[in-house]
């Protein structure tokens, strides 16, 4: 992990020198994990994801086939890409309610435009796309130029987007045959390719593609820095030098952004376009951040960790469901590890402090 | 508009308090509380009831909760109707047995309750109920699959049902379903107690695509040779479709559903549906106007059908593929009835 120590090098620079050797010999193991997991944000939720797939493997008939892992993959796609628009946000020490309302609004405006009304369907994609990036800049143009809280300000965009939604697509979902007769571009993230025995949609690559992107931009641009530097201390952020509310407007214009993509990738997905799908997306992709590793009080996590929170979700709700378990323990068992996240979260920050 | 009005509706209280101090007696105020207002179902519902109110002269007022099970948001619109000095209430209920002190309340202030498409429980907490007779329209779909399949015996089942909460609709049409099949269904008010191996299992959708399509997907990991599905609702029944095709075994499947909402129609006649039973929202709100404005003038209550402890509003077997001994209608005929 190249991000590692990234957010802390000062300390970086101090274990170098002697001194710190010197406390290295005499620290009990559990102090070492401790320092481990500091430095590496995606090591713990990865040892997670690790058992979990042994005790699955163990316990459940047909869970460990390449196919079912694909299933698994497909199954998270959607969430995984609002986890993306999530993470960024959560990294500012941000939060945001509203990004599965940002995508289903998207996405009825694609289906809309491009099914109803018989527009282009690029030209529907990329309305879909403007509506997206605008609802995510209005987040942050609440955030930064009035000074709201985001749980606030995104809590009451929830509900209005949420409403322009329904308003808009008058509740009425768009069918499956309607989309294939008049614009099947819509549904081009749903298309699949098989590679031995696994089947992939092209959205589950696309998702893949935006992780590493994601990646890319927030280690080694400066965009990517402030994120981070935001989130670490705002004021110190300033006072180095970073125009923090224009970044973090950006921040959640770019979230919404990514949320509009999720649309698209939504309509494959479900194959028919429902105003009513993904109402408690945005928990679900909170879920997938905070088990990945990354800190709710922002500027500590990596990006990749909510890929891996998102398929460990997965990996459980499949595993438990193969191994015969009623659904509500399913809910249960998922509710124990945002917990368990969380409380390692807080343990893992003490190092720093 | 009119749904981003309802959504405000709790912000309106103090208002509608207000004003019915003010109510005249050719003023009546009606109330419609439904689970949310994003499902076309309950779209339709006020659709009937504002026509109605509108022709009987007569005010609708609206309310709905956020999400399906939003409890509070009904105690809510119950509360403010009251203090309003409305004549009556339409309700489906989100919670059948926790609203049932507050629909006391109501009724001790002397309004009519009626609940719509889902009773209460007990169902005699309400003054009447109208509804759809669910499990009759899951035993409709359970005849319809077993004189359809070619080896009813050896059939491999899957339910896709609402939520692991047993809510009552649910266990209706998926007890329904599995009667009508011809199967033991043990306690009639709890699924998932049978034991006949024909059921490969059931997993909960929420009654959303999205849901339909995961709960799917699992089942079928669980056994990838089932040939019927029995769907909560035609939403729950698309998403089904979708992984059945990206497993390509939509050809070995019979799906079967339950709503008659236009889409799922429409689904019945392009094949990705079998049959489905058909429910008439728009109908179940206007007679349920006409049932209040008929109390208010001469005291007069609803009554049940015969044999049932609610008024049943109707249910009709939708399909392409008709069998001998059950009625029903083809999906161009159900086109001109459907709702949503």
């Amino acid at each position: 992990m190249s991000d590692a120590n990234s957010d802390d090098y000062e300390k970086a620079i101090h274990s170098g020198g002697d001194v710190a050797s010197f406390e290295e010999r005499h620290r009990a193991p559990l102090e070492r994990l401790h320092n481990f997991l500091h430095s590496y944000p995606t090591a713990a939720p990865l040892m997670v994801l690790a058992a979990s797939l042994v005790v699955f493997g163990a316990i459940a008939d047909n869970f460990f086939t390449p196919f079912n892992f694909s299933l698994i993959i497909q199954q998270v796609t959607v969430i995984g890409v609002l986890g993306i628009a999530q993470t960024l946000i959560i990294l500012t020490a941000g939060i945001d309610l509203s990004v599965a309302a940002i995508m289903v609004l998207s996405s009825v405006v694609m289906g809309r435009l491009g099914v109803t009304m018989g527009l282009p369907t690029g030209l529907a994609i990329l309305a879909g796309f403007a509506v997206g990036t605008a609802c995510g800049a209005l987040n942050g143009f609440l955030v930064t130029r009035f000074k709201l809280p985001p749980f606030i300000v995104t809590l009451g965009t929830w509900s209005v987007f949420f409403a322009l939604n329904l308003w808009y697509s008058d509740a009425q979902t768009v069918r499956s045959q309607d989309i294939d007769a008049t614009a099947p571009l819509l549904k081009f993230f749903g298309e699949r390719v098989g590679i031995m025995g696994a089947q992939f949609t092209y959205g589950s690559f696309l998702m893949l593609g935006l992780f590493g992107v994601f990646w890319y931009v927030l280690n080694w641009t400066a965009w990517g820095r402030a994120v981070y530097a935001i989130g670490d201390d705002k004021e110190a952020a300033e006072l180095a030098g970073i125009r923090t509310d224009r970044i973090l407007l950006s921040v959640y214009a770019v979230g919404g952004f990514v949320c509009a993509v999720a649309a698209w990738i939504a309509i494959g997905r479900l194959g028919s376009i429902s105003p009513q799908s993904f109402y408690e997306g945005n928990l679900d992709a909170i879920t997938a951040v905070v088990i990945g590793g990354t800190s709710l009080f922002g500027g500590r996590g990596a990006i990749f960790g909510t890929l891996i929170g998102a398929i460990t979700v997965g990996v459980f709700r499949s595993g438990l469901k193969l191994a015969g378990v009623e659904v509500l323990w399913q809910e249960f068992t998922v509710g124990v590890l945002i917990i368990v996240a969380v409380a390692m979260d807080q343990w893992i920050r003490k190092v720093s402090s | 508009m009119k749904r981003l009005t309802t959504l405000l509706a709790s912000t309106a209280v103090a208002a509608a308090a207000l004003s019915g101090t003010a109510a005249a007696q050719n003023d009546m105020i009606i109330g419609l509380i439904t689970k949310t207002d994003t499902n076309p179902f309950f779209v339709k519902m006020k659709e009937g009831a504002a026509e109605k109110a509108e022709e009987m002269g007569v005010e609708l007022r609206t309310f709905a909760g956020k999400y399906d099970g939003d409890n509070e948001a009904q105690v809510e619109a119950i509360e403010s109707l009251i203090a309003a000095g409305a004549a009556g209430i339409l309700i489906t209920p989100s919670d059948p047995a926790g609203l049932a002190d507050t629909v006391k309340a109501a009724r001790d202030a002397g309004l009519l309750v009626i609940a719509l498409d889902t009773p209460f429980d007990p169902i005699d907490a309400a003054d009447a109920t109208f509804a759809t007779d669910n499990f009759k329209a899951g035993e409709l779909i359970g005849q319809w699959a077993a004189a359809t399949l070619e080896d009813p015996e050896n059939a491999k089942i899957a339910t896709l049902d609402l939520s692991e909460a047993q809510v009552t609709v649910d266990v209706l049409r998926n007890q329904g379903f599995l009667q009508g099949f011809g199967i033991d269904v043990k306690d009639v008010n709890r699924m998932y107690d049978e034991d006949d191996p024909r059921i490969v299992g059931g997993d909960v959708t929420q009654g959303s695509p999205d849901g339909g399509r995961t709960a799917m997907e699992n089942l079928l990991q669980l056994d990838s040779g089932i040939n019927l599905i029995h769907t909560i609702n035609e939403p729950a029944a698309a998403g089904a479709y979708e992984a059945l095709k990206a497993f390509g075994l939509e050809e070995q499947v019979t799906i079967v559903s339950v709503d008659g909402g236009c889409p799922g129609v429409q689904d019945v006649k392009g094949g990705v549906i079998g049959a489905t039973s058909m429910q008439f929202p728009l109908k179940m709100a206007s007679m349920g106007v006409e049932a209040i404005v008929e109390y208010a003038k001469n005291g007069t209550r609803p009554e049940t059908t015969e044999g049932l402890d609610f008024f049943n509003t109707g249910v009709t077997l939708v399909t392409d593929s008709p069998v001998e001994g059950i009625e029903s209608i083809t999906s161009d005929e159900a086109l001109e009835q459907c709702w949503g």
